[in-house]
């Protein structure tokens, strides 16, 4: 046994992973040899990345591109803004929520000259984003959802987000008064206060204009899984729950699942009509484009994050055109149509709240008392915790 | 003539990797051609974001770092020949036990902080593979599946527990563990934007490799590993050295998940499931099972994870390109090692010749 | 409008869940069970299962008809399977490690490629709908049934006659048990092994436009949340029975329906564990049935082994 010599066991394979680790190298010596002209191309590619005076703005994605949901909602707004000229965009999706997204920021900002990063998911912003501001004070950070807190985090960080539980209150309207069994149907991801805003809200818009009404919330435990979704809506098909919306990723296979077993469905994030053509009655959308092309005016403009320019935490609801409702589908009559959109009017012009007490949550606490109301600013209720009465679920798992 | 021998050989060693890493890249880049990119572009910048600079190398070796603890977990138990994946789970629960540690002792002196966290991460990881061992040797359970079916139940407890009694009501929209304190997180290397998880990685790795070939406990797993009944006949404590092993190589893949808590999320939560795991099982079997290779197989797999990118923002080429280009250099590596021995021209005719 | 079912809706739900989900697991089991009765060990599966469910989806759609979908799933299973075949005989390869990297290659493949099919809608499989003598809306919704699920059912009883009663049946247990003595007796275990992890591999596919074509029905990145893998360990639940894969699938399936069945009720705490059910379950199982003292019965005796030579 001791005549094996140190290393002889493995040397074949510690001189595999050497090279392996070094092949990449061989690799680029084809390249380089092969074809001058690439490597000709590739300084060109760099020099228009780089330089010229195009924007260069960074646009990161936690899952694929195309979700039929949030990611996509995040890149038709990023293909929007990229047809504004003088902005150039640069893309990654499926980018975990891991020192990963601190790498691919990092590479956006050196290789690419990215000045300007949005970063979309929520989990990117607590630490990733705020470790790679503190390096590159020159770079603006734009991250959807987060909370700003100017004490705390860095001048070069701004957060958006948009008041969607406005739409969700007026699909909720809709929902309410097209329900035939007074039961609708809520698939949620897990109960964190933006996805409880969305229910609370869709609840009240309901209980507005139908007090019989009630939601049944199920939630799947992650943000995508499409089978579970598809059981969900299944069983509250057979609760008779005859209207379904969701907060998920991807409500594709909540809408089509609906369709199928011929319940009504209210669409989350995008328009999701054409999977549902009978069954959909409208959706709550981003409209991310509106408010990436007005980023992308401040910012060819000259404003920063840094000199005040450009506000920290930006928030917005149907006025500001932050979030939009779809089209009113065929089984939406006109008269729910117009009950709808007068709500809707009502909230653009600012002359009603969502959450004016007295408010309840469904345990008979009261959260909201009757001599109060909160606008859709209030920081309380992006840390909501509570279901509102009404609603059929709880918070805590 | 032994000079002779050791020079075929060795350019055996050298080309049959190379070779399975060109027609990998071949291959990649006929793939890249019918998706509409430039192969000699795409082979360019592979090697720009994975080890064209300095920084880009940081990268790639912030990438690597936790494969190689996540890799030891199938190699240390891979000596007495079980085959686990179950990685994930143990990489989980480590970094919910060095957070649970952390929160625990936070008055304590950083260093004090830090120790705690990681002997919290590496036993909870070492007792979740050790119930692997466990299971194997007084049950017969098959090893393979019940480590895959124990990474689901870890996450799930994961899920349930930042979620549930864990949960810092203040982490709003990513339900999150309470934080470490910045004074008790692990910093980065010197000089460098890597973390200390590196080093954790390389010192574990010769640390494996000297246990298994130096020692006499690594002597009795290797043994036991080849000859079961022999092993048994020989006296040899196999429940022991089988529980041994799998919690040794638990508790690297919990250090993995301590890593990850103290050095790059602070808290714990469902980031820490983030496919460490199956690469490590990866990286375990095309380094074979080699610790010191391990390093080396690692530092490759985060090259091309680094390389990810640069696909989609210069290339125009979708996401999933980086799996495709993934997945084709583990077949061709894996499938290189069977050629070992096929070609005349790394025979040895000395040995041929004599043999006649 | 029927009348809400209330409690009795969670044992219907999950009956309903059984059924409409249950045809991913059979199918992937029972060709994983193949394989593994040769000898090897595929858990690449996971990728067949989503090539399987891509290419179902994109041909349905490109040319309008479903079963080219299903055919063209088990075309694209076979690919996979010749790989994993190819592959994990080499000298020196090991199966496990191929099937990993052959998820990633097969996920990657069908991300790819399914990028274009992410956004419309394909024709769906149809469905037999058993449930026409009901009144009751959410029972006929349980009981419309894929033909897929029922040729799976049909499948399983066949593939236990196959081993059990034919030659070539014989032959593969004979590879998987003792494969010195298969070549004795002249077989070449090489061709018996591809092609029984082919066919395996073709079953999977098949499991994949199951997916895609009739349920969840859609085609997306996710689609498959670690069926394929899950898949695998059901086939040593069951013991590499193909009976009993029938039964554990239809377990498993059921078992995914248990959550939100729970839920819409109003139980709903512990989700997540709830979620991991099948599993606890199965390693459960898998403690209380397996024994030192005994060999499984059924355990291929070649599986695990490594490749000596090729011969």
């Amino acid at each position: 046994m001791n005549q094996r010599p140190f290393l002889s066991l493995s040397r074949r394979q510690v001189v595999r992973g050497l090279l392996a680790s070094t092949a990449f190298g061989v690799a680029r010596l084809a390249a380089g040899c092969s074809s001058s002209g690439d490597t000709a191309d590739d300084a060109a590619k760099d020099a228009a990345s780089t330089g010229g005076d195009d924007l260069v703005v960074g646009f990161i994605y936690v899952g694929p591109k195309d979700d039929y949901g949030y990611n996509q909602s995040h890149a038709i707004g990023a293909a929007a803004m990229a047809k504004i000229p003088g902005i150039k965009i640069v893309e990654e999706a499926n980018v975990p929520e891991t020192n990963a997204v601190q790498e691919t920021m990092r590479s956006m900002i050196e290789l690419d000259g990215a000045k300007i990063l949005f970063p979309t998911s929520f989990g990117y912003f607590d630490p990733h984003i705020l470790q790679l501001a503190e390096e590159f004070p020159e770079v603006q950070f734009f991250h959807c959802g987060s909370v700003y807190d100017e004490k705390v985090h860095p001048s070069n960080v701004g957060s958006y987000f948009g008041y969607i539980d406005e739409a969700q209150y007026i699909a909720g309207i809709v929902a309410g008064e097209t329900t035939k069994t007074d039961k609708l149907g809520f698939i949620a991801a897990k109960p964190i206060p933006q996805v409880l805003r969305n229910i609370n809200s869709f609840t009240l818009g309901a209980r507005s204009v139908n007090p019989k009404a009630t939601v049944q919330v199920i939630f799947t435990g992650d943000w995508s899984l499409p089978v579970k979704e598809s059981e969900a809506t299944n069983s509250m098909a057979d609760q008779s729950i005859d209207v379904v919306t969701c907060h998920v990723d991807s409500p594709k296979v909540i809408m089509e699942t609906a369709e199928k077993r011929g319940i009504y469905c209210s669409g989350y994030h995008t328009d999701q009509a054409p999977l549902a053509p009978k069954g959909y009655l409208t959706g709550a959308e981003w409209d991310w484009s509106s408010v990436y092309t007005q980023y992308a005016k401040d910012l060819l403009g000259g404003k920063t994050l840094m000199d005040g320019g450009i506000p920290h935490l930006l928030r917005g609801g149907f006025s500001d055109r932050f979030c939009t409702l779809s089209a009113y589908g065929p089984a939406v009559s006109e008269k729910v149509q117009a009950d709808a959109n007068a709500v809707k009017e009502k909230l653009i012009a600012n002359e009603m709240a969502i959450y004016q007490g007295e408010i309840k949550d469904n345990t008979g606490k009261v959260q909201i008392p009757s001599d109060k109301k909160y606008d859709q600013k209030a920081i309380e209720l992006e840390q909501m915790d509570w279901l509102v009465d009404g609603v059929d679920g709880k918070v805590a798992g | 003539m032994m000079q002779m021998q050791s020079w075929r050989k060795t350019l055996e060693f050298i080309c049959i990797p190379l070779g399975a890493i060109l027609a990998a890249l071949f291959a990649f880049g006929i793939f890249c051609a019918f998706a509409g990119g430039n192969p000699f572009g795409v082979y360019y910048s592979i090697y720009r974001a994975a080890f064209g600079s300095w920084s880009a190398f940081q990268n790639t070796l912030i990438r690597a770092s936790p494969l190689m603890l996540s890799a030891l977990c199938t190699i240390l138990p891979a000596r007495l020949g079980l085959v686990i994946i179950g990685n994930e789970g143990a990489i989980v629960l480590g970094g919910l036990g060095a957070v649970a540690v952390g929160l625990a002792i936070q008055g304590g002196a950083p260093i004090i902080v830090q120790l705690g966290m990681a002997l919290g991460g590496m036993a909870v990881g070492g007792l979740w593979i050790a119930l692997v061992g466990i299971l194997r040797h007084y049950r017969a359970v098959n090893e393979t599946i019940s480590s895959l079916l124990m990474n689901y139940i870890a996450i799930a407890l994961l899920n349930q527990l930042v979620e549930g009694p864990m949960r810092d009501p203040s982490s709003l929209n990513k339900p999150s563990s309470y934080p470490i304190a910045d004074v008790n997180m692990l910093g980065n290397l010197p000089g460098m934007r890597v973390h200390y998880g590196l080093l954790f990685g390389i010192i574990a790795c010769i640390l494996a490799y000297i246990l298994i070939q130096r020692t006499t406990f690594g002597f009795a797993a290797r043994m036991a590993g080849g000859n079961l009944r022999a092993a048994k006949i020989a006296g040899l404590p196999v429940g022991k050295l089988t529980i041994a092993i799998c919690f040794l190589g638990g508790a690297c893949a919990g250090l993995a998940g301590m890593v990850e808590v103290a050095a790059v999320h602070g808290r714990a939560n469902i980031s820490l499931n983030s496919n460490y795991g199956y690469g490590g099982v990866l990286v375990a079997f095309v380094a074979r099972q080699n610790p010191l290779a391990a390093i080396l197989v690692s530092i490759m797999l985060g090259g091309i994870l680094a390389s990810a990118g640069i696909l989609q923002r210069s290339h125009g080429l979708p996401d999933a390109t980086a799996l495709v280009f993934q997945g084709l250099v583990f077949l061709s590596i894996l499938y290189s090692d069977s050629l070992y021995g096929r070609f005349d021209f790394f025979k040895e005719r000395a040995i041929a010749t004599s043999e006649v | 409008m029927a009348e809400a079912l209330g409690w009795l809706g969670v044992p219907l739900g999950i009956i309903a869940g059984t059924l409409r989900g249950s045809a991913p697991f059979l199918f992937v089991s029972l060709g994983e069970c193949l394989t593994e009765k040769s000898g090897k060990i595929n858990l690449g599966l996971e990728g067949t299962l989503l090539m399987g469910a891509m290419s179902a989806y994109g041909i349905s759609y490109l040319t309008g008809s479903p079963w080219l979908g299903v055919l063209s799933a088990g075309v694209a299973g076979l690919l996979f399977g010749f790989i994993h075949g190819f592959l994990s005989q080499q000298p020196r390869v090991n199966d496990v490690a191929v099937g990993i990297a052959m998820i990633i290659f097969g996920s990657g493949l069908a991300f790819f490629l399914g990028k274009p099919f992410i956004q419309p809608s394909a024709p769906q499989l149809p469905t037999l709908d058993l449930g026409a003598w009901s009144q009751s809306p959410p029972v006929q919704a349980a009981l419309q049934i894929s033909p897929l699920f029922l040729i799976g059912v049909a499948i399983a009883p066949v593939m236990q006659w196959f081993f059990r009663s034919t030659r070539w049946g014989l032959l593969i247990r004979a590879v998987g048990d003792s494969p010195d003595a298969a070549r004795a007796m002249g077989v070449s275990i090489y061709k018996v092994r591809l092609l029984s992890i082919m066919a395996g591999s073709f079953l999977s596919g098949i499991g994949g436009a199951s997916l895609s074509l009739y349920y969840p029905g859609s085609w997306s990145e996710r689609i498959s949340s670690g069926q394929g893998l899950m898949a695998v360990a059901l086939v040593i639940f069951a013991k590499w029975r193909p009976m009993q894969c029938l039964y554990a699938s239809l377990l498993f399936g059921g078992a995914q329906a248990i959550g939100p069945a729970l839920q819409s009720v109003g139980i709903d705490s512990y989700y997540y564990l709830f979620n991991a059910s099948p599993y606890i379950l199965t390693l459960l199982i898998m403690i209380i049935t397996c024994s030192p003292k005994r060999t499984l019965t059924g355990v291929p005796g070649a599986l695990g082994r490594t490749n000596e030579s090729r011969l």
